[in-house]
């Protein structure tokens, strides 16, 4: 059993460091020979996978943090505090994430503070900047909580629990922005986004996709620290948690069918157009399947059907945001983008990343409070994969 | 000083000789090497082109909107449209987003794929020699009265003029009168522009305004939601204390007061 896990942790432990090499000589040649060198970007298709995947899908990925946060801090629905910081953890990194893969995006990264002094407000991309810079600044302070904890730090702490439920409010109303604004992004593009994505009313379906997403990345995120942490599932409570996914999904469904048939436009989803395909399998797949599924008690309270409607509901998510932001630009624009291998590379090795920090944040702080005294992690492998500076405070 | 009329150029398919002189001169002043033959395709080394189609010269560069989205898009005003007329772009401002590339519906700006230190590449209307008093150097090399420069508003007039003297050559319509709320390079065809190969069906409300549309609203959404964030905190959190106070622990897992972090 010890053997097979290490096995498999040796496994993925040399994929990530493959990762990591080829995706530092790819960084090196993205920042001296123009990203040209590394990504199949153009003048017909100047964002692709780094803004519609990082960014895009990125930001909606990591919305579970101000979902739970909301709920337990400002609903006070006590009962899903256990989840809480794995949520916050997983927003934190995730935002870390989307503002790197930025850095490799834009074309002039060391300008990237621009936008604080030179603001333009007529710009939605100012007031995105603006909204994650802010929010990304939120999660650090929530997540800091776990780290004065961790060292010690009986005041600063105590001033950072004070200032949590305004801090949590400051940060739902920021995701509510930005959540919506990355729809906005769109709005300015109707003779070039097709119509089935094309809609006024792009914000608030990104906002509803957005928390749809986040409470379906809360139950995966459980799942996969359960595998890799041996931990317990908090069973009960990701089941209503997929009851409430439902009924989002509920108000998605309903949004998008409405939107369809007001615009007029429900009827090129049927057929065998390039673009029906796509929207077919992002609505049959990625919204109705997962809806009915979560619909049925015993799905819920199964750990791989609930586990397995989640990962539906994110691929759903992942495939409509690429449809807004690139195969949606298809037909109007001309020709395919298909990232090079280059951008995808550089995609994982950023996944990697953040799976890896997760992995030292979990061994090292208190992010799952319920089973802090169990002894789980074997001490020793602690040790050989916390680094040095850390390595006394990551034994207890 | 009053502000000045915006200047424009209008380009006339009708007396276009198609000599390309206007593409040559462009890549001479700019200092780029190309041939102008083959320059059909707008490139960060080219920023106007012609291209021959059934015998027809389609000329494509900047439009100049006068309500432009890259204008309105751009996070830092990297872009500007200037008294003058021309939209120009500062490179040192700009952060490379490409949202500018993304939003204009012309599909003009492009980009210096190939270089650690890339800049959007677009034409500005040759702004500077325009405040030396001169044309654009396109306009100064047309052999034709094809290219024509001069404020928007006389060039509308000639453009009108010419329609009138010669309503069999020109289809009736001023290609950037209306279209987005007007552009200050302007178009006169043979034919409807659609059936040239011109984005035509753009309709005439300037794009920048369906962003606005939203965006303006955002203060009041933030408000409005922080209020009731707010107001739902307080509620959840007395609705708990006065259960504690009258004995009945919170049901539902509220207790609040045993936080245990």
């Amino acid at each position: 059993m010890t053997n097979q896990r290490n096995a498999r942790f040796g496994f993925w432990r040399g994929v990530f460091y493959l990762l990591l090499g080829v995706g530092l000589v790819l960084t090196v040649m993205r920042f001296t020979q123009g990203l040209g060198s590394v990504t199949n970007l153009s003048d017909r298709y100047p964002w692709g996978l780094w803004v519609g995947f990082d960014l895009l899908c990125g930001v909606g990925l990591a919305a579970g943090g101000f979902v739970l946060t909301a709920t337990v801090y400002i609903f006070n629905i006590q009962r899903y505090k256990p989840i809480v910081r794995p949520a916050v953890l997983t927003a934190f990194l995730g935002y870390v994430m989307v503002v790197t893969a930025l850095l490799f995006d834009l074309g002039k990264p060391w300008n990237i503070w621009h936008p604080i002094v030179m603001g333009n407000p007529t710009s939605v991309m100012f007031e995105v900047a603006l909204c994650v810079m802010s929010y990304t600044a939120v999660l650090a302070l929530e997540f800091s909580g776990m780290v004065f904890e961790r060292v010690g730090w009986k005041r600063a702490w105590k001033i950072q629990k004070a200032v949590t439920v305004p801090l949590v409010i400051f940060g739902v109303v920021l995701s509510t922005f930005h959540q919506s604004s990355l729809g906005t992004l769109y709005l300015i593009v109707p003779g070039k986004l097709h119509a089935l994505w094309y809609t006024p009313v792009l914000p608030i379906v990104f906002f509803v996709s957005s928390a749809m997403v986040g409470l379906a990345m809360v139950i995966v995120e459980s799942h996969l620290s359960a595998r890799a942490f041996g931990r317990q599932l908090e069973m009960p409570l990701l089941s209503d948690l997929g009851r409430v996914l439902a009924a989002v999904l509920g108000v998605y469904l309903v949004l998008r069918v409405f939107d369809l048939v007001y615009r007029g436009a429900a009827g090129m989803a049927f057929g065998f157009t390039y673009e029906a395909m796509l929207f077919q399998l992002e609505f049959a797949v990625g919204l109705l399947l997962p809806l009915a599924l979560l619909l049925i008690p015993r799905v819920r309270a199964n750990t791989h059907g609930l586990y397995g409607s989640a990962l539906l509901v994110v691929l759903g998510f992942i495939v409509h945001r690429l449809n807004v932001s690139i195969t949606g630009f298809e037909g109007a624009q001309g020709g395919r983008y298909i990232p090079s291998l280059g951008e995808a590379l550089i995609t994982l090795m950023m996944i990697a990343i953040g799976f890896a920090a997760f992995r030292f944040c979990v061994r090292t702080f208190n992010v799952y409070p319920e089973e802090a005294h169990e002894p789980v992690l074997a001490p020793a492998r602690v040790a050989a994969e916390a680094p040095a500076a850390v390595l006394g405070r990551a034994q207890r | 000083m009053s502000s000045k009329e915006p200047t424009g150029l209008l380009f006339d398919m009708v007396e276009c000789i198609g000599c390309r002189n206007c593409v040559k001169a462009c890549m001479e002043i700019h200092g780029f090497a190309g041939d102008p033959e083959e320059a059909t395709t707008l490139s960060a080394t080219c920023y106007t082109t012609m291209a021959v189609e059934d015998d027809y010269p389609i000329r494509n560069m900047c439009r100049h909107c006068q309500s432009p989205s890259c204008v309105s898009v751009c996070p830092v005003g990297a872009l500007q449209r200037t008294e003058e007329g021309p939209v120009v772009y500062d490179a040192s401002r700009c952060i490379g987003c490409r949202y500018c590339m993304v939003a204009c519906p012309f599909n003009i700006p492009r980009y210096e794929w190939d270089k650690a230190v890339p800049a959007v590449r677009k034409c500005d209307m040759c702004i500077d020699r325009q405040r030396e008093g001169k044309k654009p150097a396109c306009a100064e090399a047309c052999p034709k009265g094809a290219t024509v420069f001069g404020t928007r508003k006389e060039l509308l007039a000639e453009a009108w003029k010419r329609i009138k003297k010669n309503p069999r050559d020109y289809y009736p319509h001023v290609y950037g009168e209306h279209e987005l709320g007007g552009t200050s390079v302007l178009f006169l065809a043979p034919h409807e522009v659609a059936s040239l190969g011109y984005k035509a069906s753009l309709g005439n409300e300037p794009l920048p305004r369906l962003t606005w549309q939203v965006l303006s609203k955002l203060p009041g959404v933030g408000v409005v939601s922080a209020a009731t964030l707010m107001a739902i905190w307080w509620i959840t959190r007395r609705r708990d204390e006065v259960a504690l106070a009258e004995g009945r622990v919170g049901g539902n897992g509220r207790a609040r007061h045993e936080e245990r972090n």
